[in-house]
């Protein structure tokens, strides 16, 4: 794994222990994992902690953190992370939502926008695609659904980092897990809210990048592009040759973007 | 003994390699699906429903999937209310509804009400959680099957029970006037069985709620623990559980010769049979399973309660590939055989076969399970069989042994002797050549 020293903590967010994983130093960054949980610590996170503090919790009901039964939804989740932010003093937090996380973090930028400093949407769902569909992981293995959020599974050393060879049975657990908690709280409309192209008019005079691979084939560029749209003052980022993970399939690229975007 | 007779009522006429090409009934595409020949079987299999209530079966037994060729039965209800004005003596047993599926479970309560109502008083409702495969077919969250399961059960009992108009403000369902006019002719309720594939959590569940719990065709080693788990739960609980308790649907193949009995048993296999219902990842949708489910399932690919699972990892990717998991597939019927999962022959060779399972299991609710593409007549003749020559010949072994019936015993009505919860069943007679999975 890497150099950078990171460690989990727990954190009380009302009835929860919230866990999360912490490293690097300097000025709190907030990163949202997405559907299938954190994978694991990786290049880009490396590059970041050396100027700033990463904070990643790990979702309620994702294996790690207890499941919280009165979330329902996306905008539960949120609000929970709202008064998670609040109570240690975190705000305004620049924040990095991964997929789920991106619909998350776009969830919390409509509630309440002042909350985050910077918002950085990596292939973020949320969105229903004015082209294309999201893909669906709920009818498919987590081992299928994660060949297809890349280019290339087979060659990509990142990749073959955090997935490489045979599934092992905690894998699986964690996997199985992971979709629960993102069935429980994303099964219909699947992996959208219907209003959001809408409430997306109340993020203002927040900077947002948006990240996204061209061959994205799970959340399709389209929504990027609307997500860009109805973002006021966004950037949007392309990569080519690069699908659902742009930090797993194009690290260097995705940290310059990134670290450009943050200062 | 209650006696009943199953079928899933498939669509047979689906061709068999688009069955094994995707290694799963549920998901084939209804391209496949012959309206004229649909309307054909679903009519020969009421018919055949009728034929089971003239010879005097005592329950005629249905169930629900969705989106297979597997199961015509998609709407079970439409089909029990058929037969509750077309037949006249038997049982009208749905095992089951597969209530965390249906997104208005006040509307379940009042189709079962007219169907009580209009039989006359004979049915019996009985809930699952759905395969699956049935989640994504009717779009339900899986990770709340339990919980719509749970309130579903106690919305419905309470639309039966409890004098309207009221409201019900759950946490899945909510309502603003539960009032329906047509109650249940059963009173309180109709009486409520539960089928499973041996889940310990719904066995538990069952035991709690004193429900007769009906294992689907499943290996009669781990049957038989998950009957003696209920049975200590029931101990504990201040019951002893009986006969009337459990059930065992077995499939059954009847003819007047072996040879055609082995024809028809083999048929049963047809597409990988139960095997090959759904692919695993639409099996265990997410949620679906609890976390200990999960766990136990970490290391398996398929169900490893059925013989002929994980023939094939893939899917097969070449005619030859697809035509040696045929042959593999069907390969397995001797192993259906040893392990009692399927009994064939002629009435005189099969009704000790049956005697074994009775005495094993200790069941007071029977059914036989008939399914696999076969000609109309011979399915006719296996029917017949089965009703006129092997049917009373269980009744007799039934009574030989007390094996009570939840409407000859209450079930839960059967005093601890000395406080203590004795065994059910017959582990020492199972074979040790019957023993492993």
């Amino acid at each position: 794994m890497a150099e950078t020293n990171h460690k989990e903590e727990t954190f009380r967010v009302g009835e929860t222990e919230l866990r999360v994983i912490k490293g690097g130093q300097g000025k709190p960054l907030l990163v949202l994992h997405g559907e299938l949980g954190f994978p694991g610590w990786l290049q880009w996170l490396d590059a970041l902690a050396k100027k700033r503090t990463i904070w990643i919790p790990l979702h309620p009901g994702f294996g790690k953190t207890p499941m919280a039964s009165w979330i329902m939804n996306v905008r539960d989740l949120g609000a929970f992370y709202s008064r998670f932010i609040r109570e240690q003093k975190l705000a305004p937090v620049d924040v990095i939502g991964f997929s789920l996380g991106g619909w998350l973090a776009a969830e919390m930028a409509v509630a309440n926008s002042a909350q985050f400093g910077k918002m950085v949407l990596v292939g973020a769902a949320g969105l229903k695609p004015p082209a294309g569909e999201i893909m669906d992981m709920f009818t498919m293995t987590a081992r299928g659904y994660l060949n297809a959020n890349v280019v290339d599974s087979r060659t990509n050393p990142e990749f073959a980092k955090l997935f490489g060879g045979e599934q092992t049975p905690e894998q699986f657990e964690a996997w199985e897990d992971a979709r629960a908690e993102t069935a429980r709280i994303a099964w219909a409309p699947y992996m959208y809210t219907q209003s959001m192209p809408e409430l997306l008019a109340n993020v203002s005079g927040l900077p947002t990048l948006i990240l996204w691979g061209k061959q994205d084939a799970v959340t399709p560029l389209s929504a990027g592009e609307l997500y860009h749209q109805k973002i006021a003052g966004s950037k949007l980022t392309t990569f080519d040759n690069c699908g659902h993970m742009p930090a797993v399939e194009k690290p260097a690229d995705f940290i310059k973007a990134i670290e450009s975007f943050l200062g | 003994m209650h006696i009943m007779f199953f079928t899933e009522r498939a669509y047979h006429a689906v061709p068999e390699d688009e069955v094994l090409k995707i290694r799963s009934f549920f998901g084939v595409s209804n391209k496949f699906f012959d309206a004229q020949k649909g309307s054909q079987l679903l009519n020969e299999y009421i018919d055949e429903k009728i034929m089971c209530d003239e010879m005097g079966f005592d329950g005629l037994m249905l169930n629900e999937h969705h989106g297979t060729p597997f199961c015509m039965g998609a709407v079970m209800d439409v089909e029990a209310a058929v037969l509750a004005r077309a037949t006249k003596r038997a049982k009208i047993v749905l095992l089951g509804n597969p209530i965390p599926t249906v997104a208005n479970p006040l509307r379940l309560a009042e189709e079962l009400a007219m169907i009580d109502m209009i039989s006359g008083g004979r049915l019996v409702p009985g809930w699952v959680r759905g395969a699956g495969s049935e989640q994504l077919a009717n779009n339900a969250n899986p990770a709340y099957n339990r919980e719509y399961f749970d309130e579903a059960h106690d919305l419905i009992l309470a639309a039966w029970t409890r004098p309207g108009p009221f409201r019900w403000e759950g946490k899945h369902f909510h309502y603003r006037f539960v009032n329906p006019w047509v109650l249940p002719l059963q009173k309180p309720h109709p009486p409520i069985w539960i089928p499973g594939l041996i889940s310990p959590e719904t066995v538990k569940w069952c035991a709690h709620h004193r429900y007769p719990y009906v294992a689907l065709a499943t290996l009669l080693k781990p049957t038989l623990e998950m009957f003696n788990m209920y049975a200590k739960i029931a101990g504990d609980l201040g019951y002893q559980a009986g006969p009337e308790n459990f059930g065992y649907l077995q499939p059954v193949f009847c003819a007047d010769t072996e040879e055609k009995a082995e024809e028809l048993g083999k048929n049963f296999l047809f597409g990988g049979g139960f095997s090959h219902f759904a692919r695993p990842e639409w099996m265990f949708p997410p949620g679906y399973n609890s976390k200990e489910a999960t766990r136990r399932l970490a290391a398996q690919a398929a169900n490893p309660n059925l013989p002929g699972h994980g023939l094939i990892d893939h899917d097969p990717t070449s005619d030859a590939e697809l035509q040696s998991l045929k042959k593999a597939l069907y390969g397995t019927y001797p192993e259906w055989l040893r392990q009692s999962q399927m009994i064939t022959g002629t009435p005189k060779t099969i009704v000790p076969k049956l005697r074994h399972v009775l005495e094993v299991l200790r069941p007071g609710i029977f059914s036989f399970w008939l399914d696999g593409p076969a000609p109309l007549k011979d399915r006719r003749r296996c029917v017949e069989l089965l009703g006129k020559e092997v049917l009373p010949q269980l009744r007799e072994i039934g009574k030989e042994l007390g094996l009570s019936d939840p409407f000859e015993v209450k079930p839960g009505s059967r005093k601890l002797s000395n406080g203590k919860a004795e065994a059910v069943g017959r582990a020492d007679l199972i074979a040790e050549s019957t023993m492993g999975a």
